[in-house]
């Protein structure tokens, strides 16, 4: 392959997952509305479009044509720059995730991810880590107190979350023994899923992740009864939406990083025990990448709508003196693994 | 809460709050599959129980005449003055009617103690719970909008037989 195949063919890749992703983004937003309503005995939107099926292009809409209005108190630049930073990072996280094997179109070998790095796990660590500067400097940029509260919080929050995650994924890299995202998918075949091998690794991530996403058990950065709307309580119009469809960006790359780390991925167990080849493979392994996120997204909003608020106190609790030695204590496990197991 | 008495020592089960999150997922889980309560409003409308109390009206008997004798009891209850009654004479047996019976329903606030201190049956609460007007004057209802013909209140009047 020449450099301008390379070129097209990535391009092409890119086209698709940011289609597709800004898609799931908007159905997300949907099917959190349905769910919520379902979980409350209610309908949920079903006037738009067949059981309410266009609801999330009216919403998109409706705040287009919003008045944009930015506090006269606010440093403007970065005020414009923040939901910005938030949308960016959760969309470019996307890059490093494979979502289906090798495949052969049109003669060409192509991998199922946009860029195949060997670093892709620090890759992903690093921007998580960027996502905070979008919720700090809205949070900082707006000159109001309820903002500058759900931005610090923020900051805290994930700072505190990232080291037990950072633990967890750890233990991944040394099953693997590699940091791309590709070959700890490959190295979960069949049944090897990480979420079997080592549960208390899977749970912390789990947890940490909410927690990074800013999902409702550890949504302090917006507690809507204490600090109105927290970092986005100055925002309206399409910058407000751009924060709210970088949660739930954000929301999707968790749940894809989720399965990719833990849940095994694009293997399908079904394809490895019928060993059924070919293009039938391709559709059920990137098929159960798929329901997997899908799961998982369902399992965010359910959570959303089952658990309440933790206190700011309790919340740094369990994240520095559970999780963080629970981490620990799964890097030890699987080391013990690959020492008396040889796995 | 100074009603719930907590317990101090929580068992490892309790501490780690797992159970109870399951317990709290399974909840929302099984509610996500009961009926919905939701009403599609304008499609499908709600049809009040006897005891509901919605609009005040007249009503008129079976020869065409309002009851209402014009004793002015229900302007006298009537917490916000919303009623306002003149009487009139009549040349027949019942000798007095409302020549002017208005209830302004900006005011009225549906509390029934009209109907309860009607001596003569002759205001109840109806089931009519859509009261919308573009305008104030709108909102004043005379005579002509208040009488309702007696079938459509019987449901009402053999409730208030019963319990008032």
């Amino acid at each position: 392959m020449n450099i301008w195949e390379i070129i097209i063919i990535t391009l092409i890749k890119i086209a698709v997952i940011v289609t597709v992703l800004l898609l799931a983004v908007s159905y997300a937003v949907y099917f959190e509305r349905k769910i919520s309503a379902w979980a409350q005995n209610r309908i949920g939107p079903n006037r738009v479009g067949w059981k309410g099926a266009l609801q999330p292009f009216a919403d998109v809409f409706k705040l287009l044509l919003k008045e944009d209005i930015v506090p006269e108190a606010s440093n403007k630049p970065l005020h414009a720059l923040a939901p910005f930073i938030a949308l960016f990072v959760a969309f470019s996280t996307y890059a490093v995730i494979p979502f289906g094997p090798e495949v052969n179109i049109f003669g060409y070998k192509v991998q199922l991810v946009v860029a195949d790095i060997n670093i892709g796990i620090l890759y992903i660590l690093a921007l998580t880590s960027l996502s905070v500067y979008g919720i700090t400097f809205a949070g900082w940029s707006s000159g109001s107190k309820y903002s500058l509260l759900g931005g610090i919080r923020s900051s805290a929050q994930m700072i505190s979350y990232e080291v037990s995650m950072g633990f967890s994924v750890g233990g991944v890299v040394l099953l693997a023994s590699s940091l791309s995202p590709v070959k700890i998918v490959e190295a979960q075949h069949g049944w090897m899923w990480n979420a079997f091998l080592q549960p208390v690794g899977f749970i912390t991530f789990l947890v940490s992740s909410f927690a990074e996403t800013n999902r409702l058990p550890f949504d302090l950065p917006e507690a809507e009864p204490e600090l109105v709307g927290g970092y986005h309580t100055e925002y309206s119009s399409m910058k407000f939406a751009g924060f709210f469809l970088a949660e739930y960006a954000n929301m999707i790359i968790s749940s894809a990083l989720i399965t990719t780390l833990y849940l095994g991925g694009w293997q399908n167990p079904i394809v490895d025990i019928f060993n059924i080849q070919g293009t039938l493979a391709v559709f059920l392994q990137v098929g159960a990448f798929l329901l997997k996120v899908a799961f998982l997204l369902f399992f965010f909003i359910w959570v959303r709508w089952s658990i309440p608020r933790f206190r700011y106190d309790q919340l740094m609790n369990i994240g520095w003196k559970v999780m963080f030695p629970l981490a620990l204590f799964n890097l030890i496990w699987v080391a013990v693994l690959i020492m008396v197991f040889k796995i | 809460m100074s009603g719930i008495k907590r317990k101090n020592n929580l068992t490892f089960l309790e501490k780690i709050y797992i159970p109870e999150i399951v317990r709290g997922l399974k909840l929302t889980l099984q509610n996500m599959f009961r009926p919905n309560v939701t009403l599609e409003y304008p499609e499908k409308k709600f049809t009040p129980p006897d005891s509901y109390r919605g609009r005040p009206v007249l009503v008129k008997d079976i020869n065409g005449l309002e009851r209402c004798v014009a004793c002015g009891l229900c302007a006298r209850v009537c917490p916000p003055l919303a009623i306002e009654v003149q009487a009139g004479e009549t040349g027949t047996e019942k000798e007095r009617f409302p020549e002017k019976f208005e209830i302004n329903m900006l005011r009225c606030i549906f509390c029934g103690f009209c109907e309860e201190v009607c001596p003569e049956e002759a205001i109840v609460m109806s089931k009519d719970y859509e009261l919308v007007f573009s305008n104030r004057n709108d909102a004043i209802f005379g005579k002509d909008k208040l009488l309702v013909p007696i079938e459509n209140l019987k449901p009402r009047l053999e409730f208030l037989r019963k319990f008032k």
